[in-house]
C-alpha cells in the first residue's frame, strides 16, 4: 500500500519554526522553513540534519514551499538554502516574494548588528536565496516535475498567504500554512474547493478558541480609543504590532476618519513602512471592500498616521504608537515599552498570540517584574490588555475548512499540544476521520488507497453499454469482461480478441467435458430427443438445436448420447462446453444428473 | 377613420393634393404582408450551403410575423427541416419554431404533431434539446389541453434517458412545466413505466434525476421540482431527504437550488417530525430545515451563502430556541442533547468550553466532558447569523441583515437578541450595509428599547460623513424608544454635536428631536432645568434665539411639554416668548401648548379632533351646492362659484389633510368660472370687429383653462379615471372655445380646416380613452358632440363651428365627485439654498460653479423622470437641468428628497445679481393610459395624438445671489 509520510521538523505540537517534511508518491517536499522567536541558540532553526547528516539537501528534496512571509515560516530559508545548501526550486506567492526579503533583512540586522552574533546568514545570502524562488499565482497549477504538481489557494492570514495543494498522481496533501476563515478589515477569508485531499495539514493556533464576532472585538478597540479620547490627559499607549501590521492600523485609521479624532497616531518607521507599501501595491490580494474602494481612496494611505521617531517617545500628551514586533522580544516596541512601562497611566495592547519565552508572553501571564539583559529588572506598571486580532482560524474556522475540503485524514501542527488534543477529539467526533498530531521529529504515516486509472477501449465500452442498462450509473459498480494489459507504465482494458491481437498470441480454446450417466430405457436417438424436449421446456430463451449428426446444441454446448457397454439402459451423456459458457454448462450438467422427468415422450 | 375623414375634407375644400404623411409606412407594411412566408421559402430554396441558409433564417428572425401567416411559415420551416442535413440549421429552425409558436393569437396545437414527429428521427443531441425546448413553449402556450400535455409528458419521459445532459435537462423542464401530480402516468406509457419500475408519477421520475451524474441535470431536476411547486402541485414529503442530501453537493448551483427546495418543503410540512440521525430523537421538519440552511451560511460559495441567508429570513415558523442559536457561535460545544441533559447544557453554556479570544489564557483546557455526544443540529448551524454578518462579501451581509429584520419583526424576543448584532453592523465598512442595517433597525424599532451602551454605538454613526447615513439615523431616532434620561441627554448631546459639525442637517435634527421629545415626555421632564439652564434663584442670560442648537433644545422641550402639563411651570419668561416666536416660525416642529394665561390656547382648540370630518363635510356640501348650477348663465352663478372657490382655498389652508382635494376642487371650479365668463352672452352677440377686446380676454381665458387642466391632471395624485375624464372634458371645452375664437377672428380657411381636423381628432381620442366613463358623462358637452359626430365629420368647418358654439353654450357644469382623502397635491420645497444669503457666490465667468440643491418632494410619482430644476438668469435666459436618478432618495412613503448639484455659468456681470432656482414637474400627455400595441397600429389607426409636453412649476422659486467675475488676465 502506498503511504504518505509527514514529519514536522518544527511546529509539531508547538508554535514557531514551522517546517514540515512530506513524502508523497516518492517525492519529498518541505513545507515552510521558519525560525523560532523564543530561542537564540541552535533551537532557533529546524534541525536539517534529520534530512541528511552531511552534504546538501538538493538531492533529498524535490521542492520547498513557503506559505507566507512571517519569520516563523520563512526565517530559516537563507540558512537552509545557502548555509546548509539547497538549489532546488522554492515556491512562494508574489507578495510573499516581495515582502519576505525585507523581513529577513530586518531579522538579520537585529541579530547580527544589534546582538552581534556571528556565523549568521548575510545580506548576499538572502539575495541568493531569493533568486531560487519561483513565484506562484493563486489557483495556478504548477508542475514541479512530471508527477508533482502544486496549486495555491487564498489563505487570508496576511498579504500573500497561501494554502497549497500538493498532488502526486491521485494522492494529495493540503498544507494550510496560517489561515483565517473570518475576513478582517483588509483581507478576505480563506477558501478552498472540495479537493478531498488524503491529508489536510492544518495549523491549530486557536484550537480551543471560538472568537467573538469580529465586530465585538473591533468595538472593543473603538471603545478603547473613544474612552481615551474623552480623557485627554491620559498617558501614552503602545500597541505593538504583529509583523503582519496594518490590521489595527487600518481599523484605527478608518475609525479615526469617521469620527474625526485628533490624538496623534504613530507607527514605527522602517520595516512597517516598507511592508505597508506592499499592501498598497498588492491590492488584488485584499478583500472585497478594499478592492472596491481603492479607486477613490487607497485604504493604506493613512491620513492621520505619522511615522514615529524615537525622540517622540518623550513628548507630553496622549499618543498612540503602533510598533513592531508584536511579541515585544526585540526592536522598537521593546524600547518604547521599556520607556513607558513604569507609568500606570499607559497601556499596552497585545494584538495576538505570543510565543513562550517572549516578553509579551510574560506580561500577558501577569508577570510584573521583568529581567532584562544584564541584571536590570523592570517594574511593569502599565495596563496590559490582550485583544486577539491575529488572523488565525479559530476552532470553528478549522472545522469549516475541513468541511470545505473534505480530507480523508487530518494532521494538526502549529499549536500547543494540549489544545491540539482537544481539537483532535472534536474533529474525530464530528467528522469521524483520523486525526494526527505528530511532535517534532515524529513521523505520521497515512496509508492511501489511490485509485488506479485504466484506459478502456471505446469499443469494449460501447459493447458493454449496449448489453447493460440505458445509462452508466456512477454510483454502482458493474462487472464486465475484458483483458487488462500492463505495458510500459500504462494500463489498458481491452476486449480479449484485441488483446490477443496486440500481444501476438494465439487463442487457446479451453473446453470442459463431463460424462453423466442416465438411466433411460429408450434408444439413443429417443433419449436424445427426450433430452432435447426437456431442455427446451426448461431453458426458455436459449437456442437449442437438435442436429442430424446425433447431437444437441445448447448455445455452444454439445450433448451426445451413447449407450454404455455393459447396460443398455444406462446411457452415458457426453457434455462439452467452452470456458466462456461455464455457467450454463455446469447448470446443464447438474440438471441432467437429476435425470429426465418421466412424463416426457 | 380619421384618415378617411381627412381625405373627404381635402376633397371638398381644396385642390391642393397633400399626401398625408402617416400613410406611407402603413402601405409599406401591407405590401410586405403576403410576401412574408413566400419570401422565406424562396430564400431557403436559394440557399446553397448551410451558412447561407443560416443567414436567411437569422434575417427572417429579426422581423415579426403576422398571426395569420404563422402556420404557413411553420410548414415551410418544417419542410426544410426534414431536408436539411446541417445540424446548426436544424437547430436554428427548431428555435424559430419555438419563437413562432409564441406569436400572439396563434394557437400552436396544429403543429404539435409535426414537432413531435421531428423528434423521432433526430440524431443530434443539441437539436433534440432545442426541439424539446420548442415543445416546452408549445406546451406552455396550450395550458388547457390535457391531451397535448399528456403527449408531451410521454415524449419527455422517453427522452429522459438520453446521454446528453441538455436533452435530459429539457425533458425535466418539460415535466416540471407540464407534469401533474394527481394523474400518475399509467396506461399510455405502460412500456416506459415498466422499464422504470412500476407506475410512477412525475415527482418520483424527477426525483430520480436528483442523483444524476451531471450537476447540470441535478440542478435541472431541482428546478423543475420547484416549478411543479410553483404551479401549485403538492410536493411529497419524501423529497425532503433527497433534497437535504443535495445540500452537500460538490457544485454550487446544485446546492443553491437545493436550499430553495428544502425551504419549500419546510414551508409545506413545517410540523412533520423528522428523526435526528444517530439518535432516537426527533424534531420538527421546519427546525431541521432551518438548521440545515443555517449551515449553508458558511458554505464555500458566496452565491449559496446569499441564497441561504435570504431564505432564513422567511422561515418564520422555526422554534425560538433554534432561532436563538443562530446568534451564538459558542453553542457548538453544548448542543448535546439539549432536552435530555438540560442542566448540563446550561452549565456548559455559562462556563463555555471554548475561549472567547478576548482574555489571555482563558482557554486553558479543562478536563474533557464525557457526554453522550450527539449533535442536535449540525454544529455549523449555530452562529449562522454571526457568520453571515461578518461575511467577506457585502452581498451576504446585506442578505443576512434583511433576514434578521424579517425574523425579528415576527418575534419580539429575537428582536431583542439580535439588537446587539444589528447595532454592530452600524460599523460596517460598506456604506450600503450600514444604511441597510439602520433601515432594518428602524423597522423593528417597535419591538425594542435601546440600552445606553447600544445607543452609544448608534449615535456614534451620527458623525459619519455620509449624508444618507446620518439622515437614515435621524429617521431611526425618530422611532426609537430609549430607557433612561441619560439616554435622552446623550442623544441630545450627540445630535447637537452633529448639528455643529454638519450644519446642513439642521432640519433633520430638529425633526428628530421633535419626535424624541414627544415620545419620552417623562424622561425629558427631569432634564428641563438643565436643558434650559434655568436656576432656582438666579436669572440666567437669555440665550440667542438664532442659535440652531438652542432651537433644537427648545423643540425637544416643547414637544415633551405637549403631553406633560407640569413642564411649562419650569419655563422662564423668555422661554414663553421664544415659544410664541417658534410656534409661528417653525409651526411644523413646535406643537400647540396649553400655556397658562395665553391666548394661543383658543386658536389651537379649533383644530381638535373631529374637525377633519367636519371639513370634509363642508367640502362635500360646497361641491353639492355647485352642482345645483345647471345653467352657466343663471344669475348669481358666477358669484356662487367665486365664493365657493374662496371657501375652498381657505379650507385647504386650514385643514392640511384636505389641502389637496380642496385645491383640486378650487382649481377645477376656477376653470369653470373662466369658461363661464368667456361664454358670456354679450360677447357672442356682438359683431366680430367690435368685440376685439373681449375676444382677447376670451382667448386668454381659454389658454389659461388649458394650462390649469394640465396642472389638474399631472400635479395631483390619487385621481381615478373618472376625474381624469372630467379634466379632459374641460380641456376639450377649452379647445372648442379656442376653435370658435379662431373661426371668428381669422379669415383664412386653411388654418381653420386643420384646426377643425385637429379638434375632431381630439374628440375621437377622448372617446377612445374614456370609453368606460362615457355613461357618466350624460348630457355633457362631449356627450352631445358624440351624438352629432356623424354630422360633424361631414360638415363644413363653418357649420362645425356653429354647432360647437351652441353646444358649448348649452352645456352644463360637470359635477366633480371625489374621495377627498386620496387626492394629494404634489409639492416641493427647496430647503437649500435658503435664499437668505447676502454674500454672492463668486466665480469666474465662463467657468462653472456648482450650486447644492436640497429639496423635499411630496406626492410626486416617478420623480426620477418628471422633476427638473430650472435656473432663471436675470437676462431671461433659463436652463432646465435633469437631475440624475441617483440624486433622489426616498425617506418615506410618498416623500422624496432631491439632493443634487446644478452647475451655473454666465458671462461676466458688473455687479452681483440674483438668479431664480425652482423645480419643475414635467409631464407628457403621451404617457396617458392606452398604449397601442404593435399589432394594432398596423391597421391604419390614426397615430396617437401628438404628445403634449410641458412643465409645471411646483415649488416656490428661490433666489440665489451670484457674481460671475470677469476673467483676470
Amino acid at each position: 500500500m502506498p503511504e504518505i509520510k509527514v514529519t514536522p521538523l518544527g511546529a509539531g505540537q508547538d508554535v514557531g519554526r514551522s517546517c514540515i517534511l512530506v513524502s508523497i508518491g516518492g517525492k519529498n517536499i518541505m513545507l515552510d522553513c521558519g525560525m523560532h522567536m523564543g530561542y537564540n541558540d541552535d533551537r532557533r532553526f529546524p534541525d536539517f540534519s534529520y534530512i541528511t547528516q552531511n552534504g546538501r539537501l538538493t538531492d533529498f528534496l524535490d521542492c520547498v514551499i513557503i506559505s507566507h512571509f512571517h519569520l516563523d515560516h520563512c526565517g530559516a530559508l537563507p540558512f537552509m538554502s545557502e548555509m546548509v545548501g539547497y538549489d532546488g526550486p522554492i515556491y512562494m506567492t508574489h507578495p510573499t516574494k516581495a515582502i519576505c526579503p525585507i523581513l529577513l533583512e530586518d531579522f538579520r540586522k537585529i541579530t547580527v548588528d544589534k546582538k552581534g552574533e556571528t556565523n549568521f546568514f548575510t545580506s548576499q545570502m538572502i539575495k541568493d536565496c531569493m533568486k531560487k524562488v519561483v513565484p506562484l499565482n493563486l489557483h495556478q497549477t504548477v508542475q514541479v516535475d512530471d508527477e508533482l504538481e502544486i496549486k495555491a489557494y487564498y489563505a487570508g492570514h496576511v498579504l500573500g498567504a497561501a494554502m497549497v495543494h500538493i498532488k502526486v498522481g491521485s494522492e494529495s496533501v493540503v498544507y494550510t500554512g496560517d489561515y483565517n476563515m473570518t475576513p478582517d478589515r483588509h483581507l478576505g477569508a480563506a477558501w478552498i474547493d472540495k479537493c478531498r485531499p488524503d491529508i489536510l495539514i492544518s495549523e491549530s493556533t486557536y484550537a480551543t478558541t471560538i472568537r467573538d464576532s469580529k465586530r465585538c472585538r473591533e468595538r472593543g478597540l473603538s471603545e478603547e480609543s473613544a474612552r481615551k479620547h474623552r480623557k485627554r490627559r491620559q498617558g501614552k499607549r503602545v500597541g505593538p504590532q504583529t509583523v503582519s501590521l496594518s490590521d489595527h492600523l487600518s481599523v484605527q485609521s478608518s475609525f479615526q476618519e469617521r469620527m474625526n479624532l485628533k490624538a496623534p497616531i504613530y507607527f514605527s518607521t522602517g520595516l512597517t513602512e516598507k511592508a505597508n507599501h506592499y499592501y498598497k501595491l498588492f491590492i488584488t490580494w485584499t478583500n472585497q471592500k478594499i478592492r472596491k474602494t481603492f479607486v477613490q481612496r487607497n485604504m493604506f494611505e493613512f491620513k492621520h498616521i505619522k511615522a514615529f521617531d524615537r525622540s517622540y517617545a518623550d513628548n507630553p500628551g496622549p499618543m498612540v504608537v503602533f510598533a513592531t514586533p508584536g511579541m515585544l522580544h526585540a526592536g522598537q516596541s521593546l524600547q518604547i515599552f521599556k520607556k513607558w512601562a513604569g507609568n500606570e497611566k499607559n497601556m499596552v495592547i497585545m494584538p495576538g498570540y505570543c510565543v513562550q519565552g517572549t516578553i509579551g508572553h510574560k506580561i500577558l501571564n501577569g508577570q510584573r517584574k521583568l529581567e532584562m539583559e544584564g541584571r536590570a529588572t523592570l517594574d511593569v506598571k502599565l495596563q496590559v490588555e490582550y485583544m486577539s486580532f491575529s488572523a488565525h482560524a479559530d476552532a470553528k474556522g478549522i472545522m469549516q475548512l475541513i468541511r470545505m475540503a473534505e480530507p480523508r485524514n487530518m494532521l494538526l501542527v502549529h499549536g500547543e499540544a494540549v489544545k491540539m488534543e482537544f481539537l483532535k477529539g472534536k474533529i474525530e467526533q464530528e467528522f469521524s476521520i483520523d486525526c494526527y498530531m505528530p511532535a517534532n521529529g515524529e513521523t505520521a504515516t497515512v496509508t492511501t488507497n489511490p485509485s488506479v486509472p485504466v484506459d478502456i477501449s471505446l469499443n469494449l465500452l460501447k459493447r458493454e453499454m449496449a448489453l447493460g442498462g440505458p445509462l452508466p450509473d456512477p454510483k454502482k459498480p458493474r462487472t464486465m469482461h475484458g483483458t487488462l494489459i500492463m505495458k510500459e507504465n500504462s494500463l489498458k482494458l481491452v476486449s480479449s480478441e484485441q488483446a490477443l491481437k496486440e500481444l501476438g498470441l494465439n487463442e487457446h480454446q479451453l473446453r470442459f467435458t463431463c460424462r453423466v450417466q442416465l438411466q433411460d430405457p429408450h434408444s439413443d436417438n429417443d433419449t436424445l430427443h427426450r433430452i432435447y424436449t426437456h431442455l427446451k421446456s426448461v431453458l426458455k430463451g436459449y437456442t437449442i438445436q437438435h442436429l442430424p449428426d446425433g447431437t444437441v446444441m445448447v448455445e455452444s454446448i454439445v450433448i451426445k448420447v451413447s449407450s454404455s457397454a455393459e447396460d443398455a439402459n444406462t446411457k452415458v451423456l457426453l457434455l462439452s462446453w467452452s470456458y466462456q459458457d461455464e455457467d450454463l454448462g455446469s447448470f446443464l450438467s447438474t440438471l441432467l444428473k437429476k435425470g429426465l422427468p418421466s412424463g416426457l415422450c | 377613420m380619421a384618415a378617411h375623414l381627412k381625405k373627404r375634407v381635402y376633397e371638398e375644400f381644396s385642390r391642393v393634393v397633400q399626401i398625408p404623411h402617416e400613410e406611407t409606412p402603413a402601405k409599406k407594411l401591407r405590401l410586405s404582408k403576403p410576401s412574408k412566408s413566400a419570401a422565406l421559402h424562396i430564400d431557403l430554396c436559394k440557399a446553397t450551403n448551410s451558412t447561407d441558409a443560416l443567414q436567411y433564417l437569422l434575417q427572417f428572425a429579426r422581423k415579426p410575423v403576422e398571426t395569420e401567416s404563422v402556420e404557413g411559415v411553420v410548414r415551410i420551416l418544417l419542410e426544410h427541416y426534414y431536408k436539411e442535413t446541417d445540424n446548426s440549421v436544424r437547430l436554428k429552425i427548431a428555435s424559430l419554431l419555438g419563437l413562432l409558436s409564441k406569436t400572439q393569437g396563434f394557437s400552436p396545437d396544429c403543429i404539435v404533431d409535426d414537432a413531435i414527429n421531428t423528434l423521432s428521427n433526430e440524431k443530434s443531441h443539441q437539436v433534440l434539446a432545442q426541439l424539446l425546448d420548442t415543445l416546452l413553449v408549445i406546451g406552455t402556450q396550450l395550458p388547457e389541453s390535457p391531451a397535448v400535455r399528456q403527449r408531451l409528458i410521454e415524449v419527455a419521459c422517453k427522452h429522459l434517458s438520453d446521454t446528453y445532459f441538455g436533452v435530459r435537462n429539457k425533458c425535466l423542464q418539460l415535466l416540471g412545466c407540464l407534469g401533474t401530480v394527481d394523474s400518475p402516468l399509467t396506461k399510455d406509457s405502460e412500456g416506459l413505466a415498466t422499464s422504470l419500475g412500476g407506475v410512477r408519477d412525475v415527482q418520483s421520475i424527477i426525483s430520480d434525476y436528483f442523483g444524476d451524474q451531471d450537476p447540470r441535470v441535478r440542478t435541472g431536476a431541482l428546478k423543475s421540482m420547484l416549478q411543479l411547486h410553483e404551479r401549485g402541485m403538492k410536493i411529497h414529503e419524501i423529497i425532503y431527504d433527497q433534497a437535504c442530501r443535495l445540500l452537500s453537493d460538490d457544485y454550487e448551483q446544485v446546492r443553491s437550488a437545493a436550499v430553495q427546495m428544502v425551504w419549500v418543503l419546510s414551508q409545506l410540512y413545517p410540523e412533520s417530525i423528522v428523526p435526528i440521525p444517530s439518535s432516537n430523537e426527533e424534531i420538527r421538519l421546519v427546525d431541521d430545515a432551518f438548521g440545515k440552511i443555517s449551515h449553508m451560511v458558511s458554505d464555500g460559495s458566496w452565491m449559496v451563502r446569499v441564497q441561504a441567508a435570504k431564505t432564513l429570513g422567511s422561515m418564520l415558523q422555526v422554534s425560538p430556541h433554534f432561532l436563538e442559536q443562530t446568534l451564538d457561535k459558542k453553542l457548538m460545544s453544548d448542543l448535546r442533547r439539549k432536552r435530555t441533559a438540560h442542566e448540563r447544557a446550561k452549565e456548559l453554556f455559562t462556563s463555555g468550553e471554548f475561549s472567547s479570544g478576548r482574555k489571555w489564557a482563558d482557554d486553558a483546557p479543562k478536563e474533557k466532558l464525557d457526554t453522550n455526544t450527539v449533535n442536535l443540529i449540525a454544529s455549523g448551524a449555530c452562529g449562522a447569523f454571526v457568520h453571515g454578518l461578518e461575511d467577506e462579501m457585502f452581498e451576504v451581509r446585506i442578505a443576512a441583515v434583511e433576514a434578521l429584520c424579517q425574523l425579528a419583526r415576527s418575534s419580539a424576543s429575537f428582536a431583542e437578541k439580535c439588537l446587539d448584532f444589528l447595532v454592530d453592523m452600524f460599523n460596517d465598512e460598506i456604506e450600503e450595509v450600514r444604511l441597510q442595517s439602520i433601515h432594518v433597525l428602524r423597522e423593528i424599532s417597535t419591538h425594542i428599547t435601546l440600552r445606553e451602551d447600544q445607543l452609544d454605538t448608534v449615535l456614534a454613526v451620527l458623525e459619519d460623513s455620509s449624508r444618507d447615513i446620518r439622515e437614515a439615523l435621524h429617521e431611526l431616532i425618530c422611532f426609537t424608544n430609549v430607557s433612561t434620561k441619560e439616554c435622552i441627554q446623550l442623544a441630545l448631546l450627540e445630535l447637537l454635536k452633529n448639528l455643529n459639525k454638519y450644519p446642513t442637517d439642521r432640519n433633520s435634527v430638529w425633526k428628530c428631536l421633535k419626535f424624541l421629545g414627544s415620545r419620552h415626555p417623562t424622561l425629558v421632564l427631569p432634564l428641563v432645568p438643565e436643558l434650559l439652564s434655568t436656576h432656582p434663584y438666579f436669572d440666567t442670560p437669555e440665550p440667542d434665539m438664532d442659535d440652531p442648537a438652542y432651537i433644537a433644545v427648545l423643540v425637544l422641550v416643547f414637544n415633551a411639554a405637549k403631553s406633560c402639563p407640569t413642564m411649562p411651570a419650569l419655563f422662564s419668561d423668555h422661554t414663553f416668548r421664544h415659544y410664541a416666536y417658534l410656534r409661528d416660525s417653525l409651526s411644523h416642529l413646535v406643537p400647540p401648548l396649553r400655556l397658562p394665561g395665553n391666548g394661543l390656547d383658543l386658536v389651537d382648540s379649533r383644530c381638535g379632533l373631529g374637525s377633519v370630518e367636519s371639513a370634509q363635510l363642508f367640502l362635500q356640501q360646497s361641491l353639492n351646492r355647485i352642482s345645483t348650477i345647471q345653467n352657466l348663465e343663471a344669475p348669481g352663478a358666477q358669484d356662487l362659484l367665486d365664493f365657493t372657490i374662496r371657501d375652498l382655498r381657505r379650507l385647504g389652508e386650514l385643514q392640511t389633510e384636505l389641502a389637496g382635494a380642496a385645491d383640486f376642487c378650487a382649481t377645477y371650479l376656477r376653470c369653470q368660472l373662466l369658461l363661464m365668463k368667456a361664454l358670456q352672452e354679450k360677447l357672442w352677440n356682438m359683431a366680430v370687429p367690435l368685440c376685439f377686446k373681449q375676444n382677447v380676454t376670451a382667448t386668454a381665458a381659454a389658454q389659461q383653462i388649458l394650462e390649469e387642466t394640465y396642472k389638474l391632471e399631472f400635479l395631483y395624485s390619487g385621481l381615478d379615471n373618472r376625474q381624469v375624464a372630467t379634466i379632459h372634458h374641460v380641456r376639450l371645452q377649452a379647445k372648442a372655445l379656442q376653435l370658435i375664437l379662431t373661426a371668428r377672428t381669422r379669415q383664412g380657411l386653411e388654418p381653420l380646416i386643420s384646426s377643425c381636423d385637429k379638434f375632431l381628432q381630439d374628440i375621437e381620442s377622448f372617446q377612445r380613452l374614456f370609453l368606460t366613463e362615457l355613461p357618466h358623462l350624460q348630457d355633457s358637452f362631449v356627450d352631445k358632440l358624440l351624438e352629432l359626430m356623424p354630422r360633424l365629420s361631414s360638415c363644413k368647418p363653418v357649420e362645425l363651428v356653429k354647432i360647437l358654439q351652441t353646444t358649448l353654450r348649452q352645456s352644463g357644469l360637470l359635477q366633480l365627485r371625489l374621495q377627498p382623502e386620496q387626492i394629494h397635491r404634489a409639492t416641493a420645497t427647496i430647503i437649500e439654498p435658503t435664499g437668505e444669503s447676502d454674500n454672492p457666490l463668486r466665480f469666474t465667468s465662463g467657468l462653472v460653479v456648482a450650486l447644492d440643491i436640497d429639496a423635499t418632494l411630496e406626492h410626486v410619482q416617478d420623480p426620477q423622470n418628471t422633476v427638473k430644476v430650472q435656473v432663471l438668469y436675470p437676462d431671461g435666459q433659463s436652463h432646465v437641468i435633469h437631475p440624475k436618478p441617483g440624486d433622489f432618495r426616498k425617506p418615506g412613503p410618498a416623500r422624496h428628497r432631491l439632493i443634487t448639484q446644478v452647475y451655473l455659468s454666465h458671462t461676466a456681470w458688473t455687479e452681483p445679481s440674483q438668479i431664480e432656482v425652482r423645480l419643475l414637474l414635467a409631464y407628457s400627455s403621451s404617457s396617458s393610459p392606452s398604449k397601442l400595441g404593435w399589432s394594432d397600429s398596423i391597421d391604419s389607426l390614426p397615430p396617437p395624438e401628438a404628445a403634449v409636453e410641458g412643465t409645471i412649476p411646483f415649488s416656490k422659486p428661490v433666489k440665489v445671489f451670484i457674481m460671475p467675475k470677469p476673467t483676470r488676465r
